[in-house]
């Protein structure tokens, strides 16, 4: 008797546990779904309603082909904007990652133990400074360092070099493509080297110890052993600033010089297609130029989704190789 | 019991807020200082509030097109073509200026002479240096030095660069074929920087810099300005007196909605690059456009010693009369 009641009892909060889990699982998978997936979609969709003006007119190949941008006559072109976003992010992606490693090497593997609480979460800081602030930080004391002290400096000895030589020439203004990539990779080496570290502390001790039992130097077990093993967190590291640094606005508006050219020379000012977003929006006063701008937008959408995805195929063939 | 004293206490609080006018205003951010400190000493005066967004002035346009605020503000005036296809009235509230601002050391705080087609040949890319014989003819008592000119442009949408660009394409026939005019433009040369501080500072970091701001600004920071000729040939510095000449000379139609651009105006004493900033009003809405004429009548009145400390140009006082008849035609006056 007693005992039928007992399992009763169980089984009616059996019951009510799948309910509250059910429950659960619906709305917590509703919002996956609703953000994960509904946003984007929507996301583009607006994109593309608002900017359908623009590709009617101008068509996908003519739009991003054309090199003039030009509100008075209405002629608008992605290609300065889109060349400018993809080589500052390319550039700056390139700059950060060996600085990156550098760091997580010397956070992981040479620093003393009491030092490398310290230096972590001094690098974390800096992922948390506002990018407006790195922006006026590179306008008001990188730019003047950079225009009368490095740019000439690099001109000199470099510019005359055959075929290099042509990417330190023009006039030295500090606003340009080099200053731009520095404060972009200053920028986003906190989140690579947070990822890196990581992926570095995860490399099994049996495996450095092992390659130690080899007879391996400090320098071989972190060459050959740890930084192939990370690979992935490296190409992880790779995706997040990558993204980071595509969107990346308010600092380079201020470091780029904003025209649409497409920079021929490190010293070339160029603008970028976010930079021309903030830049122009507000005072769009024709249909056509606001739809050119969602446009653009649309065009960032759409190389940010096809760059990450791109990162993304990367991490996994790299996963999939080491986990043999 | 409580709740009930609530309710009668929040709709009491309510009925209270209906009472006074509230404005909805959207747009142009250079008369954001002058409209916000207007609205402050009207809420002082009067207990009426208005919400004024600075947007910009292409926002604010669509704003009032669709209705969705009682008035817009344009750092451009719409064309009396465009005014009637969308329903609105239009007219100007302040006036200002466009200063060219250089830095060119072995000058110092001098004052230079410029001319139309110097500041046109500058900004098309044909002067390169500060000794070019044809700027140096301009100012034969200045011993100009051989240094590039840095030219600097505002990179944002801005009515700044409205005005600036509006003057070179009636006093240069090149620019008007070759670039035009617009809230932003495809510039043959030179940086751009963002607002008038971003344009300074490219100016006064780059040694042989020259930029155009805001006479406001300009005055504020105590840039140096260049005296510009204007189309009577007389070199005229940009002071209020000079500005206010722009307005006073120009000829208001208010069959048109006083669409007048305030560039290379008559008048021997006359500044010519220099704009007034207009709000819109909707013609099918007279119940909220008489709302902010309302609040802009009591600025006509009241508001120009706070636009003068702020070193706006008020409108002179004809200008003002002929607004008010404006309003009296469209059935908005307040």
């Amino acid at each position: 008797m007693e005992m039928e009641a007992t399992t009763e009892r169980l089984s009616s909060k059996q019951t009510k546990g799948h309910f509250t889990e059910k429950v659960l699982t619906a709305v917590l998978s509703f919002s996956a779904l609703l953000l994960g997936l509904l946003f984007p979609i929507l996301m583009g969709f607006i994109l593309y309603v608002n900017a359908r003006e623009a590709i009617h007119r101008f068509g996908f190949v003519g739009f991003i082909t054309n090199s003039t941008w030009d509100p008075v006559a209405e002629n608008f072109g992605a290609l300065t904007m889109v060349v400018g976003t993809i080589i500052s992010t390319f550039l700056a992606v390139i700059l950060a990652i060996p600085v990156s490693i550098g760091i997580a090497i010397f956070i992981t593997e040479l620093a003393p133990k009491w030092l490398k609480p310290l230096i972590s979460s001094a690098i974390e800081l800096l992922a948390a400074i506002p990018s407006i602030i790195y922006g006026m930080w590179g306008f008001f004391v990188l730019t003047p360092i950079m225009a009368q002290q490095v740019e000439p400096w690099l001109q000199d000895k470099l510019g005359g070099l055959p075929l290099i030589g042509q990417l330190f020439s023009g006039a030295t203004t500090g606003v340009d493509v080099l200053t731009t990539v520095l404060v972009l990779s200053i920028m986003i080496i906190p989140f690579m080297t947070s990822v890196i570290r990581d992926s570095f502390d995860m490399v099994p001790a049996i495996m450095k110890e092992s390659a130690y039992g080899l007879g391996a130097t400090h320098w071989e077990v972190i060459r050959k052993v740890v930084i192939p093993y990370s690979a992935p967190g490296i190409a992880g590291g790779l995706v997040l600033s990558t993204g980071r640094a595509l969107g990346e606005t308010m600092a380079v508006t201020f470091l780029a010089g904003n025209t649409p050219q497409i920079p021929k020379s490190l010293f070339d000012s160029f603008t970028t297609v976010t930079v021309a977003l903030a830049n122009q929006f507000t005072e769009a006063d024709t249909s056509i130029y606001l739809s050119s701008l969602y446009y653009l937008s649309m065009l960032l959408f759409v190389v940010s989704f096809f760059m990450l995805a791109l990162a993304k195929l990367l991490v996994l063939r790299l996963e999939k190789r080491w986990k043999v | 019991m409580t709740r009930l004293a609530k309710v009668a206490l929040l709709s009491s609080a309510l009925l209270g807020s209906a009472l006074a006018l509230e404005v909805t205003g959207a747009g142009a951010t250079f008369p954001y200082p002058v409209y916000s400190k207007w609205a402050y000493e009207w809420n002082r005066a009067t207990g009426n509030k208005v919400n004024y967004q600075s947007i910009g002035s292409g926002g604010g346009i669509r704003q009032i097109i669709n209705r969705t605020v009682d008035f817009g503000a344009s750092d451009a005036p719409l064309t009396p073509e465009e005014l009637n296809k969308h329903g609105l009235l239009q007219f100007p509230t302040v006036i200002g200026a466009d200063v060219l601002t250089y830095n060119v050391p072995e000058l110092g705080k001098r004052v230079i002479n410029l001319d139309p087609k110097a500041v046109c040949d500058i900004y098309m890319g044909k002067i390169k240096k500060w000794n070019d014989p044809y700027i140096k003819q301009l100012n034969p008592n200045v011993n100009l030095p051989d240094r590039n000119i840095v030219v600097v442009h505002r990179s944002d949408g801005s009515g700044t660069t409205w005005i600036f660009t509006n003057w070179l394409s009636k006093v240069c026939p090149e620019w008007k074929e070759k670039v035009g005019f617009g809230t932003s433009v495809n510039w043959p040369t030179g940086v751009g920087g963002k607002g008038n501080e971003g344009v300074t500072n490219y100016v006064k970091r780059s040694q042989g810099g020259i930029g155009y701001v805001e006479y406001i600004y300009a005055k504020q920071n105590n840039l140096p300005m260049a005296k510009i000729k204007n189309r009577e040939g007389v070199f005229v510095e940009p002071s209020v007196k000079t500005i206010q000449n722009a307005a006073a000379f120009a000829k208001w139609d208010k069959s048109k909605h006083f669409y007048e651009v305030l560039t290379d105006q008559p008048g021997k004493e006359t500044y010519p690059i220099a704009g007034a900033t207009f709000i819109l009003l909707a013609k099918d809405q007279p119940e909220r456009s008489k709302k902010a004429t309302t609040f802009f009548k009591w600025a006509y009145e009241n508001g120009d010693k706070y636009a003068e400390e702020l070193n706006y140009i008020p409108m002179p006082k004809d200008v003002k009369n002929l607004i008010f008849e404006y309003w009296k035609e469209n059935g908005i006056a307040p």
